[in-house]
């Protein structure tokens, strides 16, 4: 029946109206979306069209524009070895804490989603907890702070596993490790809080129905009841992970140090930091951005290809 | 110990309907695994609570204590007798907070709920796109964008007022995309139903959507909450007296004219408030929905 409603609309567009007919139609909804579409642009499209209209320039902020054309693509793709390095570190940690966070996100809302009301109200603030604390990351860089002093050192000391303390933000190896579990503490955001209020959504009565049908456990459950109706939030989850495993930046510089250790901690957005906010360089800067820009709807699209599949 | 057992098992026999998929086994498993994961989350945040209460000899122990032994609140007292010291009064810097925060938190809400409810549940000209350029304007870096929005504001003569901080914040592209994922799940046959009866877009927006996708609001209210509550002002606000106190509270932090012990009494005076807020918040989110599932 739906199908049906929606096919005929889709035709009714073919038929082209005039601007006067459309406005007649949907005159409600375009009022409707005209506040936020407003600012949107005002604050949003137009900004992000300046800068990559910027990305094709050199530009220091002081003096005009000057129209430079791929160069700083050319440069950033070919001469500059710390942004290969940038981006190997970002993809490598999106590979690793993308989907595990992503996952987890999914996986401990529906454990707690069965938990009774008023001990899933606790957890869900237990987990959100390093989410909605602000800067309380910082507290990783004391624990692995490299005198014996720091927590991670103290312990491993006292346990005898090693004998003098290590230097975790001094050596290359330890950094991306290290950044990884902190993203993955700290994972448990919007999507987490949106797939909570996703499955309070679900028709009760749907668990009910499929029990009758034949559900034998919850597992079946999940798959054919819970994730199909989840897909709204689902798909909210998916975008939201991959901007933020994508563009991290602020724990690299806050725990590596900036610039890390032969660059171990960098990221493509530690360097977009560098050309924009210390250099001055806001071409090249935008160009970053661009390239990141792109990354992420690539990424985007293959993953909601993959969505499309769950539950079917 | 195993008259307890018994008694769980029994009530597991004799379970309702809706919880006849579960076995005993797989929930205590899963509870040791949520309890284990759920431990390693908050850990860091009760040891930076318990720091907060922390005398200066215990911060500096070695080895390090998760639990303060002697309380103490002299963090707070010294926190108190430096922001009394600065030539604002915290309580101004508190009021702009507190206006930034609601303000902005109400407007996100209504104007993103606005949006979304068209481009959610109808198809018009220019609504594919739209949704398409929200989604993808999310995945733009705000650092570079940072310069040409300022460019907007002073031209707009919005800098170094409350309005540069409020307004981008209402305009929120996640706000709309968490808010329009919410709302295509609500069943076209209420809308159309209303639609009969003669009601507008606007009354079916505000009777109908928006009591239907309270757990979504909801969310979205803690979100930007949260969001504002942290924010410094960033580069548009140059007036002290129009600074939020997170600004005030990080300059105090940053000078090192603090100790530790008063930047551990800090991070909990800010963590506070947004605790308090989810608490409420998230937990009418639980209590309303879980009684009424959206029906067709």
């Amino acid at each position: 029946m739906l199908m049906i409603k929606k096919k005929t609309t889709k035709n009714n567009y073919k038929m082209s109206m005039s601007l006067k007919e459309i406005w007649k139609y949907h005159k409600e909804k375009y009022l409707l979306i005209l506040p936020f579409s407003i600012i949107f642009i005002v604050f949003t499209v137009i900004p992000v069209i300046t800068s990559i209209v910027i990305s094709f320039t050199s530009f220091n902020m002081l003096e005009a524009p000057v129209f430079v054309g791929l160069s700083n693509y050319i440069n950033l793709l070919i001469n500059d070895d710390v942004f290969l390095i940038a981006v190997k570190n970002t993809i490598l940690f999106a590979l690793i804490t993308g989907p595990i966070s992503y996952l987890m996100c999914f996986v401990f809302s529906w454990l707690i989603n069965e938990l009774p009301p008023k001990v899933r109200a606790i957890m869900t603030l237990v987990f959100y907890a390093p989410s909605i604390s602000g800067n309380a990351y910082l507290i990783w860089k004391l624990i692995f702070s490299s005198d014996m002093y720091g927590y991670a050192n103290s312990w491993l000391l006292k346990l005898g596993i090693v004998n003098e303390p290590i230097l975790f933000f001094n050596k290359k190896e330890y950094v991306l490790p290290i950044l990884i579990i902190v993203q993955l503490w700290l994972s448990l955001g919007v999507s987490f809080l949106s797939f909570i209020a996703g499955l309070q959504n679900v028709d009760k009565t749907q668990y009910e129905a499929g029990e009758i049908d034949g559900i034998k456990n919850r597992w079946q459950e999940l798959w054919y009841i819970t994730l199909p109706n989840m897909k709204p939030q689902l798909l909210f989850g998916a975008v939201m992970q991959i901007t933020s495993s994508l563009s991290v930046s602020q724990i690299s510089i806050e725990l590596a140090g900036y610039p890390s250790v032969e660059y171990s901690g960098q990221t493509i957005l530690t360097h977009l930091y560098d050309y924009g906010t210390i250099r001055y360089e806001m071409g090249y800067a935008s160009a970053i951005a661009t390239i990141l820009f792109f990354i992420m709807i690539f990424t985007n699209i293959i993953v909601q290809k993959a969505l499309r599949r769950v539950g079917a | 110990m195993v008259n307890i057992l018994s008694k769980i098992k029994k009530s597991y026999a004799s379970r309702k309907f809706s919880r006849r998929n579960r076995s005993l086994a797989v929930d205590i498993l899963l509870t040791i695994f949520l309890g284990i994961f759920g431990l390693f989350s908050v850990w860091p945040l009760i040891f930076a609570i318990s720091n907060a209460f922390k005398p200066l000899n215990e911060i500096f122990l070695f080895p390090p204590r998760l639990f303060v032994q002697k309380p103490t609140l002299s963090n707070f007292a010294d926190l108190s007798i430096i922001v009394g010291n600065s030539w604002i009064p915290i309580s101004r810097y508190i009021f702009n907070t507190i206006l930034i925060t609601v303000l902005g938190t109400i407007g996100t809400v209504i104007i993103s709920s606005m949006a979304a409810f068209p481009l959610a549940k109808y198809k018009f000209p220019g609504s594919k796109f739209m949704s398409n350029l929200i989604v993808y304007s999310l995945m733009f870096n705000g650092t570079v964008t940072a310069l040409p929005n300022y460019i907007i504001m002073s031209r707009l003569g919005m800098v170094d007022t409350y309005l540069s901080v409020i307004l981008p914040a209402i305009g929120s592209t996640l706000g709309l995309f968490l808010m329009k994922n919410f709302m295509v799940q609500v069943p076209d046959s209420l809308l159309e139903a209303a639609k009969i009866d003669g009601a507008s877009e606007f009354t079916i927006f505000w009777k109908i959507m928006m009591p239907l996708s309270k757990s979504a609001w909801i969310t979205l209210v803690i979100l930007s909450f949260q969001t504002l509550w942290g924010t410094t002002g960033g580069s548009f606000l140059y007036t002290e007296k129009l600074k939020p106190v997170s600004y005030a509270l990080s300059q105090i932090v940053n000078s090192g004219i603090a100790r530790i012990g008063v930047a551990s009494a800090v991070t909990l005076i800010m963590l506070i408030v947004p605790v308090v807020v989810f608490v409420i918040f998230q937990s009418n989110v639980i209590q309303t929905m879980a009684t009424s599932g959206i029906k067709e």
